[in-house]
């Protein structure tokens, strides 16, 4: 089947198997392999993009259900090669991440819910990123960079 | 992890969809959010060979007050459910459940009609439907049927929905001034409920309760115990009957029935009883 | 099928199959027994696939070898096997009577025995006896990227890129088990997302793999799914335990026993050979007179089990935290009191425990003092007794936990460092460590541009790659800082002294007379800063490099107190952690932000363990606990931040007074949570609890006590 996705701004044309996942597509399709993929049963978070701006679990969204939409993954989040999403530099200034596997999906998870919540308490924090397994962290930095980021913009 | 092969079709309308349904038969899944249906195909425990995708037909996402009603479209996702100033100020229960179901990502892509149509007695809005006792309206080749929420559960992952039906919509009763609330028992956020109760107060009440048994359950005992007088935790002693909790990974059947009373009674206190 | 001969594997569909390059089992690959990081016991091997038995679900038992990754999966289906059933064992304690043994050959389950026959008057003279029995129960790992592994043949060389923790030690293992000499195995670890001690040695999966491109002569790769992980990576844990402490009624112990049933899970590999370390550190922080500790480790059908952050020492805090515990509600006397007064004395060190281990540093006392003013106990114990008076439905818990635990063990380690000095005066630092979320690149970057003077923007450090660093240790056990950093500061110290001296031959004087001025990176007489060489410049004559090895003075004994404060809901048994206090004293601190985060993941999982994680299998050895919604895999939702004290009491085993902090979290919090579980119930006169402390678990043991 055809598909035509917006993914990080640039208009892609693949055609693809209906059961192909959208994370597979974005990887293995379009070598993005920033978005991984850490479980099968959409429980880890680890595979999360924007689709039209919202975080979804792109391991369990079908690539042609992606068609005639935008998808941003980490790569695309960025404003420029030289410039972090205040996202990315908050992560990175409050040690948010160690391993990384978890992180581009806990970003984008991230910015999206600030984008709903902008100003959130931790509990909220917390709560938002429910969806998002880490082994490294402890969630503790990746809590502190989440606020900070909410102070600076974050929610781009 | 990755579905068997299937053919996919995209309606882009009503129509569109009851036409690929009447052609494919029992072959043939509905899907939409997709996030009750594909976790089942990546395990492989379900494998339809034909994916109808409904999931871009607008004119099944809406939320809109009509009469003593709030009718929502089978497409509306979880979180625009969460999220409607119309539910919130006209139906609290039911946008106070979506946002506990899955995590943020999956309501955004979830939608109502998807997870009442999977019958799941573990999730959340089954139960909160049946206890608001609201309606499903489904429509199918020759025009629309509705049935009530407590109709429309036959069994586990069984509704009354025909296959050739699309569950179009469901109707809660406008209600600005009922008392409500929702006690979801998980170890782990994210998790389906080990046992949930749904509580609303109208007048009535209406008390549903989440994995206490195959289907969700209307706790008639406990709504019959207060409607002759019964304080919250009498009623509340009432809120395993008629149920058949199962014993799992997660509780045994005990524990269950033992949460059933005491969520029933936070649920009803929270609720003012 | 977790236990069953098989008969007969019909791949003939399969190979049919779109996209089938080719199946194959254990006859047709051929290869030798895969030891794991060792090989436990020399009768029960264990092949890299399956060979007429299957011991546990999960074994793999056919490679299917497929174009795309999709269609691997649906050939997979293809695959039909027949098994003749036989019968499962997946208690440790029912392995142990021999009536279902595994490995034909052993004759026997047991694949380890240590210690001695008990002494039955170990405890004579002790006015109080308490004794338990202890589930130190099964965890999944579940690092978030699962295992993968590829390979390429170009004719002479095979190179391997493999997720893994110990590169070098994986480069020995695949030449070894492939038949091929030194030199002819380049591997590569890549990024790796996460290992905590199962990402070590080779696979049969990996195995198989590179044998796979070699004799098919294309590059192959593998990457298992999350249920294959869970089924086969490994399991953390498993120990049954009997604690049996002594001492007198006013608090002092006399003599501790810990009797220890490992389950090594089908096979026996590192995990059987955890109890060791279990044993070393089994009286933990405390100067107990007599202390006996015996380990049986057996098969059973389950996974096999690996290291998992702690390896060992985990199960030996949770053991004598919960026995010092279960002693203190027997004497009634406070938890903290009852460890203050048998706390190993500052004076003692290097302080040798009762089962043989010498400690090199430690101040107990006042790890425990910090912790206590940090949570500010006697707050939390007022408003633990507020509530008990009042009935509240919400009970308060507070739990101790004061540990000690080895690292870069158990015995004295030492690890290379080169650096090599580039053309434009900046360093290239090879490192035999192989860090995945540790911060090597920083940390050893750091330690260099400290001796060396040279900023550490300028500074590369290069690892994991076996053609650019043939020896290296790689990272685990907490090893890498006081092995591998040593080793830095060592080369660069080697280093500045080579420096020293060529720039004295270029200025013509004195080596001695020589400083180098740290802050401009360049060599000069001492009294002449204006005549002087830069690194670059000194580098241009003739290249640079020192090649060190550090060989560490002993193992080093990071220590710690924390203290849990729980919420118990006493109508469900719903535990809340509301707030995990820590002191985690591991010698000199490098970096802090690096430290910390160490602290905070170790911390997660050492709740996790005590909280809500458990692996569960049903009687017919089936894993019911194979993917991340049905394993409780500790979310955000359910921690709290983490409220960390800081401790440094260096040690002399390396010059950076360094000891490893990346254990230490995990070994604490998992006694504490539980304590402060079992402490919020106290009043109702319940001594133990098991882990996990799920809420039906803490409600049944409400309900026992009440009746």
């Amino acid at each position: 089947m055809n598909v035509s996705v917006n993914v990080n701004g640039q208009q892609r044309e693949d055609d693809v198997e209906p059961r192909l996942l959208l994370v597979h597509y974005l990887r293995d399709v379009l070598g993005l392999t920033g978005t991984n993929v850490g479980c099968d049963t959409s429980s880890c978070g680890a595979c999360s993009v924007h689709l039209d701006g919202e975080a979804v679990k792109s391991c369990t969204v079908l690539a042609v259900m992606a068609d005639g939409r935008s998808v941003t993954t980490i790569e695309g989040l960025a404003p420029s090669a030289d410039e972090m999403h205040p996202m990315q530099r908050a992560f990175q200034e409050n040690h948010g991440l160690q391993c990384g596997f978890c992180t581009p999906g806990m970003v984008m998870a991230a910015t999206s819910l600030l984008r709903e919540i902008p100003d959130p308490t931790e509990q909220q924090v917390r709560e938002g990123l429910e969806g998002n397994l880490c082994r490294c962290t402890g969630y503790h930095n990746i809590v502190q960079a989440v606020l900070a980021a909410a102070k600076s913009g974050g929610a781009q | 992890m990755i579905p068997a092969p299937f053919e996919y079709v995209r309606a882009t309308s009503i129509d569109e969809a009851l036409g690929a349904l009447a052609e494919h038969g029992d072959e043939a899944k509905l899907i939409a959010g997709g996030h009750s249906l594909l976790p089942l195909m990546k395990l492989r425990l379900a494998t339809p060979s034909v994916l109808i995708d409904i999931g871009r037909i607008a004119e099944l996402s809406y939320i809109r007050e009509e009469g003593d009603e709030i009718r929502v479209g089978g497409l509306t996702r979880h979180h625009d459910v969460e999220h409607s100033p119309v539910l919130r100020a006209g139906c609290g229960l039911l946008s106070h459940v979506a946002g506990f179901v899955g995590d943020p990502q999956v309501r955004h892509r979830g939608t109502i009609g998807g997870s009442l149509a999977h019958g799941d007695p573990a999730s959340d809005l089954p139960a909160a439907v049946v206890a608001l006792g609201g309606s499903l309206v489904l429509r199918g080749p020759g025009g629309d049927r509705v049935v009530a929420a407590g109709d429309f559960f036959e069994g586990f992952l069984e509704t009354a929905l025909a296959p050739d039906e699309i569950l179009a919509e469901v109707r809660v009763p406008k209600t600005p001034g009922a008392a409500w609330s929702y006690q979801k028992f998980v170890k782990r956020a994210q998790d389906w409920a080990i046992v949930g109760a749904a509580v609303v107060r109208n007048g009535h009440t209406g008390v549903a309760l989440v994995n206490m048994g195959s289907t969700p359950i209307r706790a008639t005992a406990v709504e019959a115990a207060l409607a002759s007088g019964a304080s919250a935790a009498e009623a509340a002693a009432h809120a395993d009957e008629g149920t058949s909790p199962s014993s799992d990974l997660n509780a045994s059947e005990d524990y269950r029935r033992h949460l059933a009373h005491v969520l029933v009674r936070r649920g009803l206190e929270e609720a003012g009883a | 099928m977790a236990h069953a001969r098989i008969t007969s594997i019909d791949a003939t569909d399969a190979a049919q199959a779109p996209g089938v390059v080719g199946v194959f089992t254990l006859a047709d690959v051929g290869l030798p027994a895969v030891p794991g990081i060792i090989l436990l016991n020399q009768d029960v091997k264990r092949a890299p696939l399956a060979d007429d038995v299957v011991r546990f679900v999960g074994e793999p038992i056919v490679a299917i070898v497929t174009e795309e990754r999709y269609q691997g999966e649906d050939a997979a289906e293809l695959v039909f096997v027949d098994y003749e059933p036989l019968p499962v064992v997946v208690d440790p304690e029912q392995a142990l009577k021999d009536e279902v043994v595994l490995h034909e050959v052993a004759g026997t389950n047991v694949v380890m025995r240590l210690g001695e026959p008990p002494d039955e008057h170990l405890f004579d003279g002790c006015d109080v006896v308490v004794t338990e029995r202890i589930v130190n129960q099964r965890i999944g790992i579940a690092p978030l990227e699962v295992r993968s592994a590829a390979a390429a043949w170009d004719g002479e060389r095979l190179t391997v890129w493999q997720a893994t923790q110990m590169p070098q030690a994986s480069r020995d293992a695949f030449q070894a088990m492939l038949g091929l000499e030194p030199g002819q195995v380049h591997l590569i670890a890549p990024d790796v997302g996460g290992g905590f001690g199962a990402k070590t040695g080779v696979s049969g999966e990996e195995l198989v793999m590179a044998w796979l491109a070699r004799h098919l002569d294309r590059p192959m790769r593998w990457l298992e799914n999350r249920t294959e992980n869970m089924l086969a990576m490994g399991h953390g844990r498993a120990q049954i335990q009997r604690v049996t402490i002594g001492g007198t009624r006013d608090g002092q112990l006399q003599a501790y026993r810990l009797e220890i049933i490992a389950d090594s899970g089908a096979y026996a590999g590192f995990g059987g050979m955890l109890a060791f370390m279990t044993r070393m550190m089994a009286p933990g922080v405390y100067a107990i007179p007599k202390v006996e500790s015996t380990s049986v480790s057996v098969v059973t059908n389950t996974t096999p089990t690996v290291a998992y952050r702690g390896a060992g020492r985990p199960e030996a805090a949770a053991a004598i935290e919960r026995a010092i515990d279960l002693y203190a509600a027997e004497i009634g006397v406070d938890p903290v009191e009852v460890r203050r007064k048998n706390l190993v004395a500052n004076d003692a060190f290097p302080y040798t425990n009762a089962a043989g281990t010498t400690y090199d540093s430690g101040d107990y006392q006042r790890a425990l003092d910090l912790v206590v003013e940090a949570a500010d106990y006697q707050a939390l114990r007022a408003e633990q007794q507020r509530r008990r008076a009042s009935n509240d439905v919400h009970q308060l818990g507070i739990g101790v936990a004061v540990y000690v635990e080895v690292t870069g063990g158990p015995y004295a380690g030492n690890e290379v460092a080169k650096i090599e000095i580039t053309p434009d005066g900046g360093a290239k630092v090879y490192t035999g460590t192989s860090p995945h979320g540790q911060g090597h690149v920083t940390a050893w970057s750091m330690l260099a541009s400290e001796e060396l003077g040279i900023p550490m923007d300028r500074i590369e450090v290069i690892h994991g790659d076996t053609d650019l660093v043939p020896v290296g240790g790689g990272t685990a056990g907490s090893r890498s800082l006081q092995l591998g950093g040593a080793a830095v500061h060592q080369a660069s110290l080697e280093l500045v002294e080579l420096a020293r001296k060529r720039a004295a031959e270029e200025l013509e004087a004195n080596p001695d007379d020589i400083v180098l001025d740290k802050i401009d990176g360049r060599f000069h007489v001492a009294g002449t800063p204006a005549v002087g060489k830069t690194w670059a410049e000194l580098a241009i004559v003739e290249p640079m490099t020192v090649e060190s090895t550090f060989q560490a003075a002993s193992s080093t004994f990071p220590f710690g107190a924390h203290i849990a404060v729980v919420d118990v809901d006493t109508e469900t048994g719903k535990v809340t952690v509301e707030r995990l206090i820590a002191v985690d004293d591991a010698g000199r601190i490098l970096n802090p932000l690096i430290v910390e985060g160490q602290r905070h993941g170790g911390l997660a999982q050492g709740i996790a363990q005590a909280l809500c994680e458990e692996i569960v299998y049903d009687e017919d050895g089936n894993l019911l606990t194979s993917n991340l919604a049905d394993f409780t895999f500790i979310s955000a939702a359910e921690l709290p931040s983490f409220e960390l004290v800081p401790m440094e009491t260096p040690t002399t085993a390396n010059p950076l007074g360094a000891k490893g902090i990346g254990e230490s979290g995990t070994i604490g919090a998992t006694p504490a949570v539980q304590n402060a579980v079992v402490d919020a119930l106290s009043h109702l006169g319940i001594r133990h609890i098991d882990m996990p402390t799920t809420p039906q678990r803490v409600w049944g043991a409400i309900q026992g006590a009440v009746r």
